[in-house]
């Protein structure tokens, strides 16, 4: 599979990532690059194969559902590029 | 005469206990070193206030004779780890400025043991990389030159400041990160020693995260026994990483003299790659060799699914990262650039905030996370996974301890050498290394000689699930019998 200029445009909307006109081509041909390279993994037998979800056997561990940490608003903001009474602020969302 | 500086870390430790120098001597030693090796850029930041009050505080332990496990030793950290006060890039502009407010799980065990923090060392851009060159911080160089030559060369990546410092004698030791060979390559090219432990020695937690189903963090050294003791310290259960296991840290350094009498070593066949070069394959056969001289048996072994490692990787990794790196939007830390509305304030924030390497593996990521391609890509590399797992469990059960393969295809390379036109031709660095982060096994790297134009190279040793002792004991096998490859002289300082 390969992607063209429109997919890749797409690509950057989803990602959240702007791309000018002139930054398409290159992507375009590194992305497939890329894309020819994974392209032998369809010749693998993946018959019955269960997907990895864990790669040590390992249980997830739990917890009792209880408060073990909080009160570090300030710690959280501190490096907000733009906060208010311990908020974080972003451009309008909802008129 | 030997300076400071350039001791093991196992020796600056005796030294300080026997009171031979203070921890505060060996750290201005350090960090002299450091100034007059700006030039390689191995470091993004020095601290060099927190280090000499860290020093201090050592020198005063050693003195109540309360001295901790690693009193007084001056380190690096690789700039992922989250250091308190201190800032962390991640070598990335969309991290400009930030300041974590909290440690790292393996930072602050390396201090809880008494170490001391020289400065922060750079690294490729969010840990992709195999070069350093793709750091926002520039290049770092590696120390090594070919017989010869100036030509500038990589220190390898994306552990290449940890890497480098160490070759260089810039720190005792360095913590790293591994994801598909990110500490193993650059201790390749650098002469020095590293490993990966087994996916859940270590705790992530507080370390920026890339591919979190890969990631581990490790030590890079100079040498086998100097890895273990860090390695003895870094590592240990963490309830905040979920995916951290819940096992006593054993003696990693008492492994080391352990020796190989007995061990059956596997060499995988499937390693011996097309247009692998003969040099590779003396070193390699040179290893065999070693191991079977102090002891061990060596046979040939199958992992079949090795050549699909390298490719499912580079579905794995960068669907993983595309949403680890989802939280670099301009909210909560670092870079904001503003837009037109909130979207288009995280398109610019993200397109001025990460480099190129990072804005393709991200949106590789989400292509192949994206509707009606899911089950192509991601299911089957997954699946995959599995299978190239399963080829290690077959190789252990079948009665080998541990598996000897080349750490790298090729020596060093210049900088600017690979990669510019087809990001593959970097990628391929990593073709020995990635199995061993896809089946979450430890993975040392140990160099084992010097190729024809005076540049090291190593040899990886693979190893069963937290088993990392018997990768310590080889690997010694392997540096003493090749004996410690000895820097050039320092030409940068």
């Amino acid at each position: 599979m390969s992607v063209d200029a429109t997919t890749v445009r797409r690509i950057a909307h989803l990602a959240r990532i702007a791309v000018s006109e002139d930054e398409v081509a290159p992507l375009q041909g590194e992305l497939n690059a890329i894309l020819a390279f994974v392209e032998q993994l369809g010749s693998v037998d993946v018959t019955g194969i269960e997907p990895m979800t864990s790669v040590a056997p390992m249980a997830m561990k739990k917890r009792t559902d209880t408060v073990t940490e909080g009160g570090h608003a300030s710690d959280i903001v501190f490096n907000a590029p733009e906060t208010e009474d311990n908020y974080f602020l972003v451009p309008k969302v909802v008129e | 005469m030997t300076t400071l500086n350039e001791l093991t870390l196992a020796d600056a430790r005796d030294g300080l206990k026997a009171k031979d120098f203070s921890a505060g001597e060996l750290t201005k030693a350090h960090l002299a070193a450091m100034e007059k090796a700006r030039g390689l850029n191995a470091y993004v930041l020095e601290t060099p206030e927190r280090a000499l009050t860290m020093a201090n505080v050592a020198d005063t332990k050693i003195a109540a004779g309360e001295a901790r496990p690693l009193e007084g030793i001056p380190l690096g950290i690789k700039d992922l780890f989250c250091t308190h006060g201190v800032a962390t890039t991640a070598g990335s502009k969309i991290l400009e400025g930030f300041q974590p407010h909290y440690e790292s799980a393996v930072t602050h065990n390396l201090w809880r043991d008494g170490a001391v923090m020289l400065g922060k060392l750079n690294l490729d851009e969010f840990a992709m990389g195999s070069s350093n060159e793709t750091s926002a911080y520039g290049d770092t160089v590696s120390p090594w030159r070919r017989n010869g030559s100036d030509t500038k060369l990589v220190p390898g990546g994306s552990s290449g400041g940890s890497a480098a410092a160490v070759a260089a004698h810039l720190c005792l030791g360095a913590t790293a990160t591994d994801t598909g060979g990110s500490i193993r390559q650059p201790a390749a090219f650098t002469g020095t020693v590293g490993i990966k432990p087994t996916y859940g020695r270590c705790s992530r937690w507080g370390t920026v995260a890339y591919a979190s189903s890969l990631d581990q963090a490790g030590p890079i050294a100079r040498t086998v026994r100097d890895c273990a003791i860090l390695l003895g310290s870094m590592a240990g259960a963490d309830s905040r990483d979920t995916t951290c296991a819940d096992l006593p840290v054993p003696d990693f350094e008492a492994a080391v003299t352990r020796g190989v009498k007995g061990l059956t070593i596997g060499i995988p066949k499937e390693y011996r790659v097309d247009g692998m070069s003969a040099e590779i394959q003396a070193l390699w056969d040179r290893g065999a060799e070693m191991l079977k001289d102090a002891g061990a048996t060596v046979r040939e072994i199958s992992l079949p699914h090795t050549p699909y490692a390298l490719p499912a990787y580079y579905i794995v990794a960068p669907a993983e990262a595309s949403s680890n790196l989802a939280r670099y939007d301009g909210v909560r830390y670092g870079l904001r650039v503003p837009g037109k509305d909130i979207a288009g304030m995280y398109e610019n924030t993200r397109a001025a905030g990460f480099g190129r390497e990072v804005k393709r593996r991200i949106m590789i990521g989400t292509y192949v996370l994206s509707a009606g391609y899911y089950d192509a890509y991601y299911v089957r590399a997954q699946k995959i996974r599995t299978l190239i797992k399963r080829d290690f469990e077959e190789a252990y059960a079948s009665g080998i301890d541990a598996i000897l393969t080349p750490a790298t295809p090729s020596a060093a390379f210049g900088l600017g050498e690979k990669g510019s036109g087809d990001p593959v031709e970097m990628y391929l660095q990593d073709v020995f290394t990635i199995t061993v982060n896809m089946a979450g096994l430890p993975g040392l790297s140990v160099p084992a000689g010097l190729d024809a134009q005076g540049l090291p190279l190593g040899l990886q040793l693979i190893g069963r699930p937290f088993d990392e002792e018997t990768l310590f004991a080889a690997a010694q096998v392997i540096e003493t019998a090749a004996g410690r490859t000895k820097l050039p002289a320092a030409w940068w300082a």
